[in-house]
């Protein structure tokens, strides 16, 4: 009995939520009181494995295969069926990527059982571990138990400290073979592209004013432009924003967008979903007006108003610019 | 092509949400609900490739009677026809059992491709399409941008993250799911509302479809979140709030 955490790494470099997992698969085998182990998958994945061994499991399974170089559901999920049953985990642990989110629930319905996707704490219950999940989102808590085992967990990308190599030790590697045929893959996938260039880099950025569904319609932007311009900050936004084309995709922050730190973020009428909060919860400050109080941008915010953003942001626009005068 | 379209009800988004005395749901007494967001993203696809390549729209639901209401605004905003699968659980079941359900109801109608929005705006797993494509032994892809049948394949453009994208070829039938936003949604015009009035909605008990009802996980309890960061929240009139804001900025972020 072990806890397998499964890394992901494309074109021989890591996914770091891959030691987040770790991290997370550490607490849990400390609860079940069984050893860690890990798994790397791919096509000449030797070297890696040899360097996810230093990270403190006890055993890395280095899943090697060259229907593997390509990421596919198919490939992965015949390759993980087979070293799960070999190697028999009480628990998978996935970081919550893109890559898992397509893959882990076809394995895990494999096992006929789900995945406990997006998981963002873990819970020692009396030696069983409870999974803390966020619902509708982020606006409620759950806690939820796996119903048999292996249970399937995905961990929630800056939930956990990322696992630091340990000095001087390193577990044993072991080649895993899995069987697979060209046949079985089905889709057939072709080189990942980015589109044009990125022109904004909010990355950069010290301060940053983003706009949620709040701001109602795209006529109101420039309540929200004139706050930007007053702090010398970027103009960001929720998904939603960029989705409706009201500012371009460049300026979106959160999971499929940019992931910014900047000194002060203003989050203005964005309720706080999850994905945006990834993007954006390394800022040093931040700032919520939002009219709902329960919006869980609440939770993140170092400053929070309650409040309709219309008569707000004007006002802190001209006590801003009191300020700086 | 033959399309069918997986949707949920959902509480609306604006809805405020009471956690039931029991700690195991919401209260739902004065909750609204509305058509999962991602699930009508995936259904304006669907009904945008039968205007383009002709065909049928099918519209699979799983919820309890109150579904009936997002069901007629799918055949309103114009699908042909509907499965509603009837559940006694108002929020509860999981992504496994829900798609024991669907694959059971919507094995018979030999579908081209399945549509269903990427997540859940209630439960958020994230796994609906993956397990039925799982369970119907189709080929899926997630978290998709464009959908292009071609002959008896569909290509599709996934997202990765931060800003990658891949093309990926699928033979049909196949699952995939969509990224909210991809296309603008419809309205439900007049004539449709008066139409859908017509349309065939089939009425499947889940009972009736047997099966496995096991779920994959149990949600112990629902609880609001605690909070991880000392947030202050400022109150008084716009004028207050503003200048007590710049002043914490000021004096104690240091930040201005």
């Amino acid at each position: 009995m072990s806890v397998l955490v499964v890394l992901e790494q494309r074109g021989g470099k890591w996914n770091r939520m891959s030691f987040e997992a770790l991290t997370a698969g550490q607490k849990i085998a400390q609860i079940f009181g069984v050893p860690l182990q890990a798994a790397v998958i791919g096509s000449g994945i030797e070297s890696l494995a040899k360097e996810a061994a230093g990270y403190g499991a006890s055993k890395v399974f280095a899943v090697d295969h060259e229907l593997l170089a390509k990421y596919t559901p198919d490939g992965y999920t015949a390759a993980l069926e087979q070293l799960i049953k070999a190697a028999n985990p009480k628990a998978v642990i996935f970081p919550h990527t893109y890559q898992v989110r397509d893959f882990a629930p076809k394995l895990a319905t494999r096992f006929s059982n789900a995945l406990i996707s997006d998981v963002v704490e873990i819970k020692d219950d009396a030696g069983k571990a409870a999974f803390v999940r966020q619902l509708f989102q982020g606006k409620l808590s759950c806690d939820v138990q796996a119903a048999g085992e292996p249970a399937f967990v995905s961990v929630q990308a800056g939930a956990f400290r990322g696992a630091e190599a340990a000095a001087n030790e390193s577990g044993p590697v072991e080649a895993f073979a899995p069987q697979i045929e060209a046949s079985q893959i089905r889709s057939k996938p072709e080189e990942p592209f980015r589109e044009a260039q990125r022109s904004v880099d909010l990355g950069a950025a010290e301060f940053i004013v983003s706009v949620g569904r709040g701001i109602k319609e795209k006529d109101n932007l420039p309540v929200v432009e004139a706050l930007a311009s007053a702090l010398g900050a970027e103009l960001a936004a929720s998904r939603p924003i960029c989705d409706n084309g009201w500012l371009p995709m460049e300026r979106q922050v959160g999971s499929s967008g940019q992931t910014v730190a900047p000194k002060v973020y203003f989050a203005v009428g964005i309720s706080g979903a999850i994905q945006h909060l990834v993007g954006m919860k390394g800022s040093k400050t931040v700032v919520a007006i939002n009219k709902d109080e329960n919006a869980p941008i609440f939770e993140t915010a170092d400053y929070g108003v309650v409040g309709d953003l219309f008569e707000v942001v004007p006002a802190l626009v001209d006590e801003i610019k009191k300020a700086k005068a | 092509m033959k399309f069918i379209v997986s949707v949920k009800q959902v509480p609306a988004r604006d809805s405020s949400l009471r956690v039931s005395s029991d700690g195991k749901w919401l209260d739902e007494s004065d909750i609204t609900y509305e058509m999962n967001e991602p699930d009508a993203y995936a259904l304006e696809e669907a009904l945008q490739l039968k205007e383009k390549l002709g065909g049928e729209v099918v519209v699979l639901c799983a919820g309890p009677a109150r579904a009936a209401q997002t069901i007629r605004e799918a055949l309103a905003k114009g699908a042909d026809r509907a499965i509603h699968v009837q559940i006694e659980e108002t929020g509860t079941l999981d992504a496994l059992a829900t798609a024991r359900l669907l694959a059971k109801a919507v094995q018979a109608e030999a579908a081209d491709l399945i549509l269903t929005g990427l997540q859940s705006d209630d439960l958020g797993y994230g796994q609906t399409g993956v397990i039925l494509a799982e369970l119907l032994g189709y080929a899926h892809a997630t978290i998709v941008m464009e959908v292009e049948p071609q002959g008896n394949t569909v290509r599709v453009k996934r997202e990765l993250e931060d800003g990658w994208f891949q093309n990926v070829l699928l033979p049909l039938p196949a699952v995939v799911t969509v990224q909210s936003g991809i296309k603008k949604l419809r309205y439900a015009t007049l004539m449709g509302i008066k139409k859908a009035k017509t349309k065939e909605v089939k009425t499947v008990a889940a009972a009736q479809l047997g099966g496995d009802k096991t779920p994959g996980s149990v949600m112990a309890n629902i609880y609001m979140p605690q909070r991880s960061k000392q947030t202050q929240m400022l109150s008084g009139d716009a004028k207050q709030v503003a200048q007590q804001l710049v002043e914490k900025l000021k004096f104690e972020a240091r930040v201005l």
